[in-house]
Formats: C-alpha cells, structure tokens, sequence
C-alpha cells in the first residue's frame, strides 16, 4: 500500500516535468487548441466513471457515475472535435499558396 | 477458482498495458503541438490514446453492469458534438464550460467514493480525496461563472467590495479544516456534504471580482485546477493514466497561467490566490479633452497603400465586431499591391490564450503571418503603419514611461515606434481597464472612428478601387 502510493507520487512528479518541457515548447499560435486538447485528454477521468457505473456498488454511486460519465465523454467528443477543426484552420503561405 | 483468477490477474495486466500505451499517446500528443504542421498528429494520438484507454477500462472485472455505461457514453457524445461545433468566436466560452464538466466528473466520482469507502478511509487517500473535490467543486462553479460572463449571461463588469480578498480566502479556510478534520475522522459524512458545498460556493465568490481583460488568466488558471483534480482523482483510484493525463493538463495551465500573468505584469502569487482583477481606474478622468486627429477611410487607404509594411494589430474589440473576415479581405487587398502586411498578437488580446491566433486562422490569413510579441516589437521603427483594431491597453506606452500609471510595466507592443499608428474605435472612451491611452493624442496617430468591421470593409472598398 505504501509503496503504491510512493509509486504514485513519483508518477506524478515525472509526468509534470514533462509536460512542463513539453508544453513549453508549445507555439503561442497554438494556445487555444492547445488548451482544448487537454482539455479532452484530462476526461480520461471517464474510465474512473466508468468503473464506478460498472461495479454497481450502490444507486447512489452508479447515478453520480451516470451523470461524470456524460460530462466527461461530452469533453472528450467536444474537446477532440473543435480541437481538429481549429487546427485544420491553421495555413502557411508558403507551400505554392497561388 | 484458480482459473478464474489467472483470468482477473491477465485482464489486469492488459488493461494496465493499454494505460501505458495511452499515457504514451498522451505525451506524444501534446509533443506534436509544437507546431502547426504536426499538431494534427496530435489530435490522432490524443483520440487513439483515448479510445484504447476507455476500451480498456471495459474488460476491468468488477464490471457488471454495462448497459447504463453504454447510455451514459451515447448521451455524453450527443453532447459533446455541438459543443465541438461552435463558432470560432465562442471557443473562449466553450471552453470554460468544459473546464466545468470535466471539473463536475471529478468531483461526482469523489462524491461517491467517499460514500463508498467511509469510514474506512486511510488518511492519504482522504487527503487526496478532499483535494480532488475542493478543487473539483471550485473549478466546476467558478468555470460556469467565466463562461456565463463570456457568453454575457452574467455581467462582464468586475464586481469588487471591502475585504473581499479575505471573506473568500476564509471560505477556502473552512473547507480546507473540514477536509483536514475528515482526514483524522473519516466516519463523520455529515461534515463531508460542506466540504462540497463551501468550494462551490468559492468558485462563484472567486469570479466575481473578475473582468473580462483577466480572462485569458482565468482561464488557464481554471485549466490548471481541472487538471490537479483529476490527478488527485488519480491517487484516490491508484490509477496511473490519470495521474499522468491529470498532471499533464495542470503543467499545461500552470504554464499558460505564467505566460498570461507575465503579459499583464502580475505577480505569480497575484494569481495563483485569485487576486484578480485588481486594476484600479485611478488614472481615469480629471483631464480636459486632448485634440485628436481623426481620418476617413479613403484616406486611411491612401495612406496605406503607399506604406511598404504595415502591421496590423487586433484586439478583442475585433472579435466583438466579428471584423476578422474584413480584415483579411483588407490583408489579400493589400499584399496584391504589394504591401508587407503582418499582424503583431499580444499573449492577453482577446479572451483566453492564443484567441487572435484562431479567429486569424479561421479568416484564412497563414498563420506564418501572424507574430509574437517579441517577433514583431523590434521592427515596429521599419513600419510604416500600425493599424490596430479593437485592441487597447496592450498598445498603451503609458505602460511603459508612466510609473504610476496601473497597468505600468505590462509588456506591450511598441506600435508608437512605426511612423504612422491607426486606431479603429467606436469612440474615445477608455478601455476595459479604464485607461486613457496616451497614444491616440499623438501627432503620428490618426483616430477612425466607428465599427471596425464597417470601417475596415470602407478601407477595402477604396484600396480596391471600387470593387471590393
């Protein structure tokens, strides 16, 4: 149990160091998309849900996991699409533009 | 018996596999964001990742209930497609409103976790189980504040009062105790249903003081809190993937929240404790009115199309006046006549990071066009014109010579460096800081007055010749 939870913080601390270098190098052009993306990426909090429905251990807890069962795939369907669509938005002049 | 077991141990095994995989899609997918050229990449990796996670997820054993997930999942995407189908000018609003649902799961699955396992929850994972929904429950009432002001339900006006600092962080106080005493008694659910109710009601307390310049902070900062939950949520569930896709969301806002704060000249601190929206209007008023040069748009036209370079630089008024397709059809006027356009992005224009960037690309202006603030800053003096449009504050040289001005050292475009400095506004009154602008009593400066997509498309018309 401890040392699941050691694991953890340990995880944690390398998974924000990289997004801390990887996001950095996030162009400022890209910001909103960014942003949107993960925004989809964080409801993978659905496969919390999910279990929490599928295990059925009392009304209360399927209903609440009913209701963050829909507000994350709602992000995840939103995030991803309007994600695409702004990028594909994005065009460069310089590939024969004439 | 036995079989049945080895049969639990390798559908675990699998789905701990995939979480891998996933995890790795993940990085991979915000790593391909670099660039507008790979970043469709990432959107693949992030949606494969995705897929494969929550596919995995349904082989986990304990699942005997599937029908209810499969209607959940079915209602959640009949949701999520028009959410991904807004306009380009809404994606600010949109977004705060998905910080708000991913926010709400986190803390609906806390709550039932909690109820679960009470009373016997170890002391850890009822720290990280308060954390989750403290944060979930602010970042859930406080995102449908922001995008209820965005969208101009609620007033866009900062509402501030005596103390308001301190009757919010006492709030916050009180939920922290509750949760640090839950931690020591987990058997008393009756205090747990509080430590739910005093953050969301923080959430609202904190955005209320919050104007619609502070945005793009606010935003990000929100961001951030969504992403801290669901890795708390991640610890409560010892599930690594969304520790890993938690942690990666909230260095994702962190970082936006510095890039933001840096751009507005706040201090870290400022925001990481909501103290928001503080610009005071102290400057304003008390001065006569200065002479101001004011110009039509045919000679705003003349003006530029005899320029070599022209910068243009726009605000969060052009989104307001939805111009953005006007001002291309001003851009593709002017490079048929040979002119230099480019256009120069503040961090903080618009009303959430990288805004301008999107309604830009949407008009269909090459995104290589488009330039940072410390691209563009050192060319300003080869300019011939900086036409700004719907931008304001970001263009104030007060910020940088006048010390008791409130927005002094905001790093800002230097567009009173270019030789002739065009400003499309409604009128002369102040901008959403209640600033007067130094810059439009310049000699160099001429002021158009009126909407700027009417202005900008008279501005065609006559670089066009008639027909525009």
């Amino acid at each position: 149990m401890g040392s699941s939870l050691v694991d953890a913080l340990f995880i944690f601390m390398l998974a924000a160091f990289i997004g801390f270098e990887v996001i950095r190098r996030v162009s400022p052009l890209l910001h909103t998309p960014l942003m949107s993306l993960t925004n989809a990426l964080d409801a993978i909090a659905v496969v919390g849900a999910i279990i929490l429905v599928g295990e059925h251990k009392s009304k209360f807890a399927a209903i609440l996991g009913v209701m963050a069962i829909i507000a994350a795939t709602s992000n995840v369907v939103g995030g991803f699409l309007i994600t695409d669509r702004m990028l594909k938005m994005f065009k460069s002049s310089r590939p024969a533009k004439s | 018996m036995g079989e049945t077991l080895t049969a639990f141990a390798a559908s675990d095994t699998l789905i701990e596999v995939v979480y891998l995989i996933a995890s790795a899609l993940f990085i991979l997918s915000l790593k391909w964001m670099s660039s507008p050229t790979t970043a469709r990449h990432g959107v693949w990796a992030g949606e494969i990742g995705m897929v494969l996670a929550i596919a995995g997820t349904l082989l986990h054993h304990g699942i005997v209930d599937y029908k209810w997930i499969a209607i959940a999942l079915v209602l959640g995407s009949g949701i999520g497609i028009p959410l991904g189908m807004v306009q380009m000018t809404a994606v600010p609003q949109r977004t705060a409103l998905s910080h708000a649902f991913g926010a709400f799961c986190v803390t609906l699955v806390g709550t039932a976790e909690f109820y679960l396992r009470s009373p016997q929850v170890p002391r850890f994972m009822m720290s990280v189980l308060s954390m989750e929904v403290i944060l979930g429950g602010l970042t859930f009432t406080g995102s449908l504040m922001a995008a209820g002001k965005l969208q101009e339900i609620l007033p866009q006006r900062p509402l501030t009062y005596r103390g308001q600092n301190i009757v919010n962080l006492s709030f916050l106080a009180v939920a922290i105790g509750i949760a640090v005493y839950l931690v020591i008694h987990p058997g008393a659910r009756q205090l747990f249903p509080f430590m739910i109710g005093i953050p969301l009601i923080f959430g609202v307390l904190m955005i209320v003081p919050i104007g619609g310049a502070d945005m793009p902070t606010v935003i990000s900062l929100l961001n951030s809190y969504a992403g801290l939950s669901a890795a708390a949520m991640g610890f409560v569930l010892d599930n690594k993937l969304l520790i890993i896709a938690g942690a990666l969301d909230g260095s994702s806002g962190f970082i936006l929240s510095v890039i933001m704060s840096k751009a507005m000249n706040r201090s870290f601190a400022n925001v990481l404790f909501g103290a928001f929206g503080q610009v005071q209007t102290a400057a304003a008023g008390g001065e006569e009115a200065k002479p101001v040069r004011s110009a039509t748009a045919e000679e705003a036209a003349s003006i530029l199309t005899a320029a070599n370079k022209v910068v243009v630089v726009p605000g969060y008024g052009m989104a307001v006046a939805q111009a953005q397709h006007k001002v291309r059809e001003l851009y593709d006027a002017l490079t048929k006549k040979g002119v230099d356009v480019r256009f120069a992005i503040h961090p903080v224009a618009g009303r959430m990071p990288g805004h301008m960037n999107v309604l830009l690309a949407e008009a269909d202006i090459p995104y290589d066009r488009l330039m940072e603030m410390d691209e563009i800053n050192g060319d300003f003096a080869q300019t011939d014109v900086a036409l700004i449009i719907g931008a304001n504050d970001v263009t104030n040289p007060a910020a940088r010579t006048d010390t008791g001005s409130p927005i002094y050292g905001m790093p800002i475009l230097d567009v009173d460096k270019a030789r002739t400095v065009m400003v499309i506004k409604r009128g002369m009154s102040p901008g959403f800081a209640g600033i007067d602008n130094p810059l439009y009593y310049l000699d160099k400066t001429l002021m158009l007055f009126g909407d700027a997509k009417s202005f900008v498309s008279n501005i065609v018309r006559e670089v066009g010749g008639g027909h525009g």
